[in-house]
């Protein structure tokens, strides 16, 4: 198939993009949205657990920064839409450079722990840093017009916009994944030491991969900030990068549609598990307990493994 | 009067004092969180809630049985341990063998169901416990007032500390123990019951989580959060110690409870994340931790 | 097909509330009222269900004839941008026409923006910003029970008047404990007192208050000026008491329920100011033996009599202009609340300002030793009462841009 997607991958597109265009008519248009800013959020999140096999514990830092960056520059220095994101983007990929550099001198769980203490920094930051609005943070955010032109303001207009960065930002995903870099990621995630034996400069690759996931990443946070009009701690709290842990464990780590899928269930289970007041807490964790034990590979990795696809 | 960067010598002195009381607690917690690495090879997550459960256990058997702070000191972490054995056969053997993610989230999620489940039952404003009476009344120390009680916290927590460590260390138990970590098929076939030892060992862990939420309970408010809020420092001291190392999580536990009380009074905003930077630096420094082998 | 399935439900809901005989609903039009707040984290017990329980107690009080009215609830986990989601759902969505409590001043501010945007009435309970009728103030938004100025000036200006003129402050590092601390300061100085120091902890997270404790004592202050909240607030004055601390505690903003968690042993003598209480008169007691056996575990505070006033008053004036004018314009229902006097068992005789601002007084009350206490909830003294015109911000210093000075 063209685009490296197989004969099973193009059916599930195909599926998605359905779904893309149908849900609106049903679904509220601003809870899908979140739903894609998550899907894309995770997606780059996998991009380093299944591909290249390293643990992020501090993914929160790149989409909360996004997220900012965004939301500042759209409300005070007037960036239209797609630029504003563009900065957001940008800022979480240089944050990523930093942070990815100095993370993957460490291998396995050090690794993942010097991405929680890094990204517990940036919280830091986005608590102490004037600009940020501290617990507040940047509200009312007016959603800038795209291309300086065409005007967000309607839930439909948005939701077409940001299902298109959702889908450029998917593809791209996958023509990583798929691409001659992305096979060396991978031999990379089953044996580095022969990797390394073959002449490949790991650590170049690593670092590349961790600057593109934590781009995507605050390009996903980055629109989140557009579509609420708010940027906040919640996004750089560490709970952000547990969240998409599970998002994409939930999904199915190292599948390209598992994210997505982890983020629709997450994104629902949190807004309408809201009004079953006080039993919130107790549902997620259950879920978790369920999911780690029952299906470990994730619904789309569970439904592969049955149908013996690569999804 | 003598000064040290503007603050008076006296106030310092107790404020190290302060980090040392920290200290023993973090010690005390992270303690159970290395014992319990170091055999099952889990992160266990849920450690803040078994802390906490150890706090209402001592906050119940007052309340309903009337047992006081003496008894519940050995009966609370009897009882959660009881319940760390419990959630062990039924839960957490399942992921034997898998990579470390999966224990991490599924602890995670027993969590999330525990403090939930108090928050419920109990509210979330928490409950009063009381001063033991014979620990009421302070040491005037001529740079600070300590408190009697929490004189006691840094002795008992570091006897216990002592204790797990010699058990560990020096015991044919410990030494059984220590051989299972590092090779469980052979300890097997020497006849010892592994499972049955990975079992009492993750009740033993959490016991002591359970032991020093009895000691928190008359200083902190017994709430249903009141683990969730030191679940990452404590997880802080394991890394920076090393994984599964049990003397190093005892002097991180010490160390960083000083270097915490130290930033609390020429920082204090930023007394939450000087673990973190000191997390990165160690991590650079020791790609282990301090007292860690390399994988 | 007018009646959608949701409808129905809700009218069933509805009707729940409401005397049997009352059940032919089909042909009326229906009210819904969105209770928001903490649910499941630290503010579950000054908010939570007991909130939504007062809520549909005015409901169930109101008895409206020719409409229905709804409750709904949800949880918006302390997070601003659930909260803000959940509120444009609810008014995009849901049909929901007024939403009710949002404590956490983040949320609550994010909720307004919200409401602004779409011309839905909000009536806000539980956050603490005085911004809220000041410069992120909305014609269709209602602020009720407490904000932080009205507590710095309550608590602040009295403390110093009654000797305690030399504070130090232990601060929660985000935006509700500086403005806290800031107007505190305003009110300190004002009365002539001094304040000598200031620790900001982080927030949240922080469980051991000895060290910023043993800074306030060794600054020699004579009071120990408390801004934060909840969880942090109990442990702070629970280790003030542990390590001897001389000092009178001021905590700036606590509620009924951290008293009954810290019991009245460790709690006895502390000032606070709090807008209603249980056993203030007839007409409080009366309102708390109605909604007591319907919340078992927890009293209300002035959150949660702010959320049966606010719900009562909203419906009078839901009455007044009409179902379908208060769906279509949130301002028009919040002017409509603003034009009629408010009168309830919890508050009294008020009435709301031009700015949305509740008008009701301000109690600075003072912890009962145990031996005072006769009974469960028994906790709180008057000390002091501040009547409206005092206990808030004058109108003009809000500086709430619709407001014509």
């Amino acid at each position: 198939m063209t685009f490296g997607f197989t004969r099973a991958q193009a059916v599930a597109l195909v599926a998605m993009l359905a779904l893309i265009v149908v849900a609106p008519g049903v679904l509220y248009p601003v809870f899908l949205m979140k739903v894609l800013c998550f899907g894309l959020f995770a997606g780059a999140f996998n991009l380093l657990i299944g591909y290249v096999g390293l643990l992020s514990l501090g993914h929160a830092a790149y989409f909360g920064m996004g997220s900012y960056i965004a939301a500042w520059t759209a409300k005070y220095w007037g960036f239209s839409a797609e630029l504003a994101i563009l900065t957001g983007g940008v800022v979480g990929a240089a944050i990523g450079l930093v942070f990815g550099w100095l993370a993957i001198r460490r291998q396995g769980i050090y690794f993942a722990m010097i991405t929680l203490a890094l990204s517990q920094m940036i919280y830091f930051f986005a608590l102490q840093a004037p600009f940020t609005g501290g617990e507040d943070g940047i509200q009312q955010v007016p959603r800038a017009p795209l291309f300086g032109l065409i005007p967000l303001e309607d839930d439909m207009t948005l939701y077409w916009v940001v299902a298109a960065i959702f889908l450029l930002g998917f593809l791209a995903i996958h023509r990583i994944v798929h691409s001659p870099f992305g096979q060396v990621l991978k031999a990379i995630r089953e044996n580095e030491p022969r990797a390394i034996s073959l002449g490949y400069r790991v650590d170049d690759y690593k670092l590349l991969a961790f600057v593109l996931s934590a781009f995507i990443a605050a390009i996903a946070g980055a629109t989140k900030s557009q579509v609420f009009g708010i940027a906040t701690l919640t996004d750089v709290h560490w709970e952000m990068s547990g969240e998409v842990v599970l998002m994409t464990l939930l999904g199915g780590i190292g599948t390209i549609f598992g994210p997505v899928m982890g983020a629709l269930v997450f994104g629902s289970l949190e807004t309408y598990l809201a009004q079953f007041g006080d039993w919130v807490t107790v549902t997620q964790g259950a879920i978790f307990i369920l999911c780690v034990l029952a299906f470990r590979r994730g619904i789309i990795g569970e439904i592969g493994a049955r149908l013996r696809l690569v999804l | 009067m003598v000064t040290i960067f503007g603050k008076p010598l006296l106030l310092l002195y107790g404020q190290l004092t302060l980090g040392l009381i920290n200290g023993a607690f973090y010690a005390l917690l992270s303690l159970g969180l290395a014992v319990i690495f170091g055999l099952l090879n889990v992160i266990n997550f849920a450690h803040g809630a078994l802390f906490m459960l150890g706090a209402f256990v001592t906050w119940g058997l007052l309340q309903y049985l009337d047992i006081g702070y003496w008894p519940a000191l050995v009966i609370a972490p009897i009882i959660v341990g009881a319940f760390g054995v419990v959630l062990e056969r039924l839960l957490i053997k399942r992921l034997h063998g898998l990579d470390h993610l999966y224990g991490l989230l599924l602890t995670f999620g027993c969590a999330l169901v525990i403090e939930g489940l108090m928050r419920n039952q109990f509210g979330s404003s928490g409950v009063p416990y009381a001063i033991p009476s014979a620990l009421q009344g302070a040491l005037h120390l001529g740079f600070m007032v300590l408190p009697l009680y929490r004189a006691w916290v840094v002795i008992a927590a570091a006897a216990m500390c002592l204790v797990t460590w010699l058990v560990i260390d020096k015991t044919r138990l410990g030494a059984t123990l220590r051989a299972a970590t590092e090779n469980a098929p052979l300890v097997q076939a020497f006849g010892v019951n592994v499972p049955r030892l990975v079992t009492l060992t993750y009740g033993a862990g959490v016991g002591l989580a359970a032991f020093a939420g009895v000691l928190a309970a008359p200083m902190n408010s017994v709430n249903p959060n009141m683990g969730s809020n030191l679940i990452i420092v404590v997880f802080a001291t394991v890394v920076i110690g090393g994984m599964g190392s049990i003397l190093g999580s005892i002097v991180t536990g010490f160390g960083l409870g000083i270097i915490e009380g130290l930033t609390k009074v020429y920082y204090p905003e930023g007394s939450a994340t000087v673990v973190f930077v000191v997390m990165v630096i160690v991590l650079l420094v020791r790609p282990a931790g301090l007292f860690g082998r390399a994988a | 097909m007018q009646l959608s399935r949701r409808l129905l439900l809700g009218t069933a809901a509805a009707a729940a509330t409401l005397p049997v005989q009352r059940v032919r609903a089909q042909d009326k039009a229906t009210i819904k009222i969105g209770v928001l707040n903490d649910q499941s984290g630290p503010y579950r017990d000054t908010g939570g269900l007991t909130s939504a329980i007062c809520a549909k107690q005015a409901v169930a009080e109101f008895n409206a004839q020719g409409f229905n009215v709804e409750v709904i609830y949800a949880d918006h986990q302390n997070k601003p941008d659930i909260g803000a989601g959940i509120a444009r759902q609810w008014y995009d969505r849901e049909g929901v026409d007024m939403i009710l409590d949002v404590p956490t001043s983040s949320v609550g501010l994010a909720v307004g923006g919200v409401a602004k945007e779409k011309d839905k009435a909000y009536i806000n309970t539980g956050a603490a910003t005085a911004d809220l009728t000041g410069k992120a103030c909305a014609p269709s938004i209602v602020h009720w029970s407490y904000d932080t100025y009205m507590l710095a000036k309550s608590t602040g200006g009295a403390t110093v008047k009654s000797g305690g003129d030399t504070w130090y402050f232990i601060t929660a590092d985000y935006v509700f404990g500086h403005q806290l601390q800031e107007q505190t300061t305003r009110f300190v100085q004002a009365a002539g007192g001094k304040v000598l120091g200031s620790s900001a902890y982080p927030f949240p997270g922080t469980t051991d208050f000895s060290s910023f404790l043993l800074q306030a004592q060794a600054s020699g202050a004579k009071v120990l000026g408390l801004c934060n909240a909840g969880a942090d607030t109990v442990n702070s004055i629970k280790q003030a008491k542990e390590f001897g601390l001389q000092t009178r505690i001021a905590a700036m903003l606590m509620f009924i329920t951290d008293v009954h968690a810290l019991g009245l042993d460790v709690a006895q003598g502390l000032t606070l100011t709090e807008s209603f209480y249980w056993d203030l008169n007839p007409r409080t007691r009366a309102f708390t033996d109605r909604v007591r056996p319907k919340t078992p575990n927890n009293w209300p505070n002035m959150i949660h009599a702010a959320c049966y006033a606010g719900t009562l008053h909203y419906l009078k004036a839901v009455q007044q202009i009409g179902v379908a004018a208060a769906k279509k314009s949130g301002t028009a229902a919040v002017a409509a609340m603003k034009a009629i006097p408010t009168d309830d068992d919890a508050f009294g005789k008020a009435y709301i300002r031009e700015d949305g601002l509740a008008m009701v007084p301000s109690y600075l009350f003072e912890v009962k030793k145990p031996s005072e206490s006769k009974g469960p909830w028994d906790f709180y003294k008057t000390i002091q009462v501040s009547p409206p015109d005092q206990a808030w911000r004058p109108l003009a210093e809000g500086a709430c841009p619709f407001v014509k000075s």
